[in-house]
């Protein structure tokens, strides 16, 4: 984004038609940004990866404007056009640049020939074994032979043999017969990663990929090998051979892990997700995401998912379980344990709820190391989220001390406690057992089971709602997979608890862009022109001019850095849309 | 035209009583030039270079003071300039003859050239096999840096460099300048992309780097004995200086023959120089500059343009031997290394040999020469082994089509341009292979004899 606002344009010529695109671009991107599903197919080109230009399919024909030698004239042809130098060969899109005046055809007979004899070369060693692969309908190789290769084979020969199934690493398995040896996989664990295990052992025809002796494909970022694999040979030994990809359903969400909120994909079919892959943004994770942040949607199906309203153990409407809340509730003498868990629009709905009932709100800090990259130290999706709706003003503690004191001392008879088992954060079951508490979470915990009220939670794969990362961009998640049945999304029963309170009436049926209405007009930070539904995909980046004093935990990590954020948000609050471009 | 020959960089190679050693190359008039080189300004050597037209030895005949002149000075990086001793070309063997037996003149002529294009270090990329090359090449450099011809302010100029024997492990790709240059960095030798990766600019530790040949680096110490334009008086306009010629294959005298280039006409070479073919034999074919040279067929008659735009018309025996004389007939002087084949030469056999090297050879980077050349050789071994098709020819010419120019380095030529040719000019004999295969198989006779591919 920056570099685009940066460099100057030029004029290119693409297939007869003058484009205007960035200096330096590449043949590739210049093509894309062509649009018109005009494409130049590549397999081992990488938006975010050196350029290798070893596959070999990118190719394009090039040609410069002629000029005479010797007085740097231009030669003109009889129109008194500038005529146009081609190079007798052709050339690679990925790694040619885009020069003022230069000439690209994408779909000349010498372009289209090329492709022809790569795709026809790639496939003569490649297994064809697409019905049992589970790349197929995401495969490059699938899809470019039927673009561009001629549908029949010439090779009667016998194909390469070479391993099947080797284990990469512990979530990543290889068969090396599909490889193209693009070297995508090499490249990001070396250059992203930065942990440099791959590499080709053998020549020629019999290359193969593997990882170094006594190294293993373990990193925790080894699973986007497997997205970048433009083939089927690296596989997510989790997915493998699960399902097949058209029948899955494309869900925009956002990775809970921490507060990178790395953009992601849920794949799922009939109600169940099959996998979590990251969704391309620039200002936040590229193209890449954890393969621990894949793994949480396991927790859906766990054994200790709370699925029923109770009372006192006994399975409840979530109706009387709402008004036996607002009954407590309205006693007064009320503490709010939120969590940075939770969406915006709930966490909007929590300050509500303090303060229609007086309540003191504490936060628990989620914190562990961070690894530079997309794991960022802060634990928690949201915490930026508990600022903005005001629902704290302060960074969180690691501990309920202060709690703890409030009990014992009696000040605190009901206790609301959102997603944390109080147990371990230092209120001990005898001091539990003093107040009543009302728990909202997704699974069982020791504080669940001592509740008086248990209000079943849904997590963020099975509802609608928004968080905001942690260089204040907003960023929506959208229902992939319904919940547990009976329970209802949190913003309905908070609804029902939070209206009350105010002797209002509950809306029967609370939708997202209503509770947005409400939002937008109280919370000084959104601006009112914002809705859920109109949130680009991409996010929208907040004005964190009036946050910029507390000390975020976060450190430098690949596209926030605390001391640029910092300010780029103090020279530009007039504009935070560009601020957030000059810190992408 | 005389046949005699012009040994030059040969002059000592096989002489009586010469050694290998500083004290026999010093009493020759060895370091001579070196002494007067280090007393010459930096750029001037480079004009001689230029001035003498000299082109580069490893195959491509890309002229070395032009290559010199696209250095990049300004970036401030340390220059380093690379002697390619990975003579890999089937049917070239002369730098190895340098080597053994006259590395000291090797070892002026790179310092010389190191000079003129003020080097900061200087490497010598030996083929891993040849171990006692390498032996030889350290004891060598041993003696030049006691003698201060190399190493710390070079015989009192204030220049230094030393050179470094680096040894292959034996892949014929390393023999490609960019990845002679990755494999010196400890890395596969894995070719380049070009651009971005011109040696001249990002070589060696992306530095600016400069690979010559070895017989490049000789004839650098012979141009500033004579100037530029004393060299450029050997041979005729444009193919300066002289060649050595590996003749092997069916002649009576097959061995290494320098002349002055385009001195000689390749029947010259074949019938005078080299005794002649084996008596009873005819010529058949001749590949005239290293394996991946176009072949050129004994009855064929070479018509065209020169590129000084006189006409010509030539039987295979009339061809100067020189570069551009070989380029318009079709094919290159490349390496150096002619192939002699005569009549009882199948050239079925011949060609699935040289493809055999070339799949063994491919680095395995990119797709068309990775996939294309080993299916090349599945399809030349098959036909070899009894199961040939008539439409084999055209299937393999069809394939080098898909290989040549598609490829990041020159390897894809230079395994497709053998298929091209011996197709083309060839394809009877493809043809009939299979027919006679099918008689065979008919009448219940073996189809095949035995064959070893080396």
């Amino acid at each position: 984004m920056n570099i685009q606002s940066i460099v100057e344009n030029i004029t290119i010529n693409i297939d007869g038609q003058d484009v205007e695109v960035p200096k330096g671009i590449n043949i590739i991107e210049a093509v894309k940004m062509v649009g018109k599903g005009k494409e130049v197919p590549h397999y081992c080109y990488h938006p975010k990866l050196s350029v290798a230009g070893n596959c070999r399919m990118c190719m394009v024909e090039m040609g410069m404007p002629m000029r005479d030698r010797a007085t740097g004239e231009a030669i003109l042809d009889e129109n008194g056009v500038q005529k146009i130098g081609w190079m007798p060969k052709p050339t690679i899109g990925c790694a040619t640049n885009a020069s003022p005046g230069m000439h690209i055809r994408t779909n000349s007979e010498m372009v289209k020939e090329s492709r022809n004899g790569v795709t026809e070369f790639l496939l003569i060693n490649h297994p064809l074994d697409c019905p049992i692969c589970d790349q197929a309908g995401e495969c490059r190789l699938q899809e470019f032979s039927a673009e561009h290769g001629r549908g029949y084979s010439r090779f009667i020969e016998k194909k390469n043999v070479k391993p099947k199934r080797t284990t990469l690493g512990p979530r990543v398995t290889l068969d090396d017969e599909r490889c193209i040896l693009c070297s995508r996989c090499i490249r990001f664990s070396k250059e992203v990663a930065g942990d440099d295990v791959l590499g080709f052992v053998d020549r020629g025809t019999y290359s193969t990929l593997t990882c170094f002796p006594g190294k293993d494909l373990s990193h925790n970022y080894s699973l986007n090998t497997v997205d970048i694999c433009p083939v089927g040979a690296l596989t997510s030994t989790d997915f493998r051979f699960k399902m097949r990809v058209w029948f899955l359903k494309r869900t925009d969400s956002i990775c809970t892990e921490s507060s990178v909120g790395a953009n992601t994909e849920i794949w799922s079919r009939e109600g169940k997700i099959y996998r979590i892959t990251p969704r391309r943004n620039d200002a936040v994770n590229d193209t890449w995401m954890t393969d621990s942040g894949r793994a949480l949607y396991k927790a859906i199906e766990s054994d200790d998912r709370l699925v029923q309203y109770t009372i006192e153990g006994v399975h409840k409407s979530p109706e009387e379980v709402a008004n036996a809340a607002v009954e407590l509730l309205q006693l007064g003498d009320v503490a709010l344990v939120g969590s940075a868990h939770s969406s915006l629009e709930e966490q909007f709905f929590y300050k509500t709820i303090a303060e229609r009932c007086g309540a003191k709100v504490s936060l628990v800090s989620h914190y562990g190391e961070g690894d530079g990259l997309l794991l960022s130290e802060d634990r928690s999706p949201n915490l930026r989220g508990a600022l903005v709706t005001g629902l704290i003003d302060q960074l969180p503690e690691a501990k309920l001390d202060a709690l703890a004191h409030d009990i014992n001392s009696g000040a605190v008879k009901t206790v609301l406690a959102v997603n944390e088992d109080l147990t371990q954060l230092g209120i001990d079951s005898e001091t539990l057992a003093k107040v009543k508490v009302i728990y909202v979470g997704t699974h069982a915990n020791k504080t669940s089971q001592v509740a008086h009220l248990v209000i079943p939670s849904l997590m963020v794969f099975e509802k609608d709602g928004s968080f905001i990362n942690q260089s204040f961009r907003l960023q929506r998640f959208k229902t992939a997979v319904p919940g547990p049945r009976g329970v209802k999304s949190d913003i309905t029963i908070l609804e029902k608890i939070a209206a009350p309170l105010a002797q209002e009436k509950a809306a029967p049926a609370l939708a997202i862009d209503e509770l947005w209405l409400r939002m937008v007009k109280t919370l000084a930070s959104l601006p009112e022109s914002l809705s859920w539904r109109s949130l680009p995909d991409e996010g929208v980046v907040l004005d964190a001019k009036a946050f910029l004093d507390l000390s975020f935990v976060e450190t430098k990590n690949l596209k926030y850095d605390p001391v640029a954020f910092k300010e780029a948000h103090t020279a530009s609050a007039q504009a935070p849309a560009a601020a957030a471009q000059e810190e992408a | 035209m005389a046949l005699q020959e012009t040994r030059l960089i040969f002059k000592h190679i096989d002489e009586e009583g010469y050694t290998n050693d500083i004290d026999c190359y010093v009493k020759n008039g060895g370091y001579e030039q070196l002494k007067k080189a280090v007393t010459m300004k930096p750029e001037d050597i480079c004009a001689e270079v230029l001035t003498s037209g000299v082109r580069g030895r490893g195959g491509a005949g890309f002229p070395a003071g032009m290559k010199w002149k696209f250095l990049d000075r300004k970036s401030g990086k340390p220059i380093y300039l690379v002697c390619n001793a990975d003579e890999s070309e089937p049917g070239t063997f002369k730098d190895r003859q340098i080597i053994h037996q006259d590395p000291h003149q090797l070892i002026e002529g790179m310092m010389c050239a190191a000079f003129a294009i003020q080097a900061k270090l200087a490497f010598i990329y030996i083929r891993g096999e040849f171990f006692q090359g390498y032996k030889i090449l350290e004891r060598a450099i041993e003696e030049a840096r006691e003698k201060n011809f190399l190493g710390d302010n070079i015989l009192g100029s204030g220049y230094s460099c030393d050179i470094i024997v680096h040894r292959g492990a034996g892949a014929y790709i390393c023999g490609e300048e960019t990845g002679l240059i990755e494999s010196l960095e400890g890395f596969r030798a894995n070719p380049r992309i070009k651009p971005p990766y011109f040696p001249a600019a990002l070589g060696a530790y992306q530095c600016p780097t400069i690979v010559n040949n070895v017989e490049t680096l000789c004839d650098v110490k012979h141009i500033i004995e004579m100037g530029g334009e004393g060299f450029a008086k050997i041979g005729t306009p444009g193919n300066t200086g002289t060649r050595i010629w590996c003749v092997s294959g069916h002649v009576q005298k097959p061995g290494y023959y320098e002349f002055a280039c385009g001195d000689v006409t390749l029947g010259q070479l074949i019938n005078d120089v080299c005794g002649g073919l084996k008596p009873g034999r005819k010529l058949k074919a001749v590949i005239p500059g290293g394996s991946s040279a176009k072949i050129l067929r004994a009855d064929e008659r070479f018509t065209g343009k020169l590129k000084d735009g006189t006409e010509f018309d030539w039987g295979i025996e009339d061809i100067p031997m020189d570069f551009d004389s070989l380029a318009a007939v079709g094919s290159m002087s490349g390496s150096g290394g002619v192939i002699v084949m005569d009549d009882t030469t199948d050239m079925v056999e011949a060609l699935a040999n040289i493809n055999y090297f070339y799949a063994h050879e491919s680095c395995g980077q990119c797709t068309p020469c990775r996939e294309g050349v080993p299916w090349m050789r599945k399809v030349t071994q098959r036909m070899v082994d009894g199961e040939a098709r008539e439409e084999d020819a055209d299937l393999l010419k069809s394939i080098a089509d898909q290989i040549a120019g598609r490829t990041i380095c020159a390897f894809g030529e230079a395994a497709s341009w053998p298929v091209q040719s011996f197709i083309a000019k060839f394809k009877d004999e493809f043809v009939e292979k299979a027919k006679e295969q099918a008689a065979r198989r008919k009448e219940g006779e073996e189809v095949a004899k035995e064959t070893t591919l080396i």
